[in-house]
């Protein structure tokens, strides 16, 4: 599947909900069921700077497809954190670079890529697609 | 005017309460960030745009006089509102961050040499560490810091043996925004002056809701700010004692705080304006007056004892929520309740609380020394003010019902 059929695939599933505490609780399910990051990525490097929670991605490429492993000791970010594997991990970095993540709007989580959630997951989002051009660039060097 | 606590009087002046988030009717538990303000204020802001919006103090028109005369209204309201001896020693400032390093640029410059001390305690907010340390470092003087106990009060016995002929200033907060404690300012301030030590009290949440007298507590400097006393942003007040800031140096050079200026020599303006340079915040001074107004309208006691309740209330209903541990347990404290729950994220906590229409605050509060004393990364709070009302309280208790339910 293409990021924007799975994008709208997810945007489908969440039509369901009426009620936020809905959305969330599938959310924190998401959350809760992401396989932790081994701890040999917890690193530093991978940590991205956020306010309330931590946030980790470890990126590695496999084949000519690129995946993302991440990670957070807040289950809503991680929920979050879930959905945006979901729709980028396995896809080619060339369109991840290029890809616009319009899911986040439409299930009515836009507020969490704001400045004040200090969440660390606009910044999860930009770091993805710089992971996407790091390794598109690479394998044009190639 | 309200001759018994009606908080349901009392919330018809903030209009900002009467509405939804989520569908829910709004929750405001974020007092100790900012509270709400009366529509006293809210109005006053548009008057003067309306009506006499001129430069102060230098104008001999009518407006300019009108506008004049409200700012330097408010200054007087401010002294009578801590007690000061003369709006001499009322500066007004951004705020209670900017009236701290006010202190450090200009006292903390002209006095803290190489070799001397200052000395904090470990529930300052970060506002009254950095400039500290930022100080210390330029001079090469050294930062101490008073230890807690684990209900977070400070240890007096401690902090005893810190000083010495070597500490310059003592910069204390009188309440925690963290963990609402209630510091022992008057003991503190005794004891500095002691050893020849001078004493800045960071105001910033007693203001609202312990009674306020500078002369008596015998500080030598007083900060805080408008916004958290039901007044607008952008408008703070550094008191200090009339030798002292006579003593200092400026802070900031330009219009409003010189007498005279040539190219080979300036000579400054007289008290309070000297520490005033440039258009100040004419508009949130003048309506600053009015949440003073409003305060001492409802009587600080009679509120103070009404959120004295709530406070009660909360410590005893946040015990049903398995797992919930508070987080400050002074024997002294203002209406303020930090918390952790077993097992659950902290910002988790304050999303599912705001999808319930409540507004709480996680994390470090900006003082991340003491949440590293307490060994957790943050804490949720709830503060409560004057306008909210046990049945808020009850949501609360169901709203952290929920999370638990939800996360564990
Ligand atoms: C204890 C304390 N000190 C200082 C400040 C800083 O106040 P302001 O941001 O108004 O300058 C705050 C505000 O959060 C506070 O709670």
């Amino acid at each position: 599947m293409t990021i924007n059929q799975i994008q709208d695939e997810i945007i489908e599933e969440f039509a369901l909900f009426d009620d936020w505490t809905d959305k969330y609780e599938y959310i924190i399910d998401i959350g809760k069921k992401l396989p932790p990051l081994s701890s040999e990525y917890k690193t530093e490097e991978n940590k991205i700077k956020g306010c309330q929670s931590q946030v980790w991605l470890h990126a590695h490429m496999d084949g000519d497809k690129l995946l993302f492993e991440g990670d957070s000791d807040a289950v809503i970010v991680k929920g979050l954190i879930g959905l945006l594997i979901r729709v980028l991990s396995g896809q080619k970095p060339e369109d991840i670079a290029k890809a616009t993540l319009y899911f986040i709007d439409k299930i009515g989580m836009s507020q969490h890529l704001a400045q004040t959630r200090s969440n660390g997951l606009a910044s999860m989002v930009k770091q993805m697609k710089l992971y996407g051009i790091a390794f598109q660039a690479k394998q044009e060097v190639k | 005017m309200y001759k018994v606590f009606d908080v349901l009087e009392i919330r018809k002046d903030f209009p900002i309460l009467n509405q939804t988030i989520h569908g829910k009717p709004l929750v405001y538990f974020d007092n100790a960030a900012t509270t709400q303000k009366p529509q006293s204020v809210i109005q006053a802001i548009s008057e003067y745009y309306q009506e006499f919006n001129a430069n102060i103090h230098r104008g001999i028109h009518t407006l300019a006089e009108k506008a004049t005369a409200e700012y330097e209204g408010t200054r007087e309201m401010v002294r009578k509102f801590i007690n000061a001896s003369s709006t001499d020693e009322i500066i007004f400032t951004r705020g209670t961050t900017e009236s701290i390093n006010l202190v450090a640029a200009t006292f903390g410059r002209q006095q803290v040499k190489a070799g001397d001390e200052v000395i904090i305690t470990t529930m300052e907010h970060h506002s009254n560490i950095v400039p500290w340390q930022m100080l210390c470092e330029e001079k090469g003087a050294t930062l101490k810091v008073i230890p807690i106990n684990d209900a977070g009060e400070i240890i007096l016995e401690e902090y005893e043996k810190l000083l010495s002929e070597r500490t310059k200033l003592v910069a204390a907060v009188y309440v925690s925004n963290s963990l609402g404690t209630i510091n022992p300012v008057k003991e503190i301030i005794d004891r500095a002056h002691a050893f020849g030590a001078r004493v800045l009290i960071d105001g910033a949440q007693a203001s609202a809701h312990l009674d306020i007298n500078v002369q008596e507590l015998n500080c030598d400097f007083y900060a805080f700010s408008s916004h958290k006393l039901y007044g607008p942003t952008g408008i703070g007040v550094l008191y200090g004692k009339r030798e002292l800031l006579d003593s200092m140096p400026p802070y900031q050079g330009g219009g409003e705080m010189i007498k005279e200026v040539s190219f080979e020599k300036t000579t400054y303006n007289e008290l309070p304006y000297k520490f005033e340079a440039g258009t100040p915040n004419i508009a949130d001074t003048v309506a600053f007056k009015k949440a003073l107004e409003y305060v001492n309208e409802i009587s600080k006691p009679v509120a103070a004892e009404y959120e004295h309740e709530l406070l009660t209330y909360a410590t005893e209903s946040l015990q049903e929520i398995n797992g919930l541990r508070i987080v400050g347990t002074a024997k002294e404290k203002i209406s303020i309740v930090s918390f952790v729950v077993e097992g659950v994220h902290h910002q988790d906590i304050g999303i599912i609380l705001d999808t319930q229409g409540i507004a709480v605050r996680t994390g470090h509060h900006c003082t991340q020394p003491l949440m590293q004393r307490f060994g957790i990364p943050g804490t949720t709070r709830a503060s409560f003010a004057m306008y909210n009302t046990k049945e808020e309280i009850d949501k609360l208790v169901k709203g952290l019902h929920r999370v638990v339910k939800m996360f564990r």
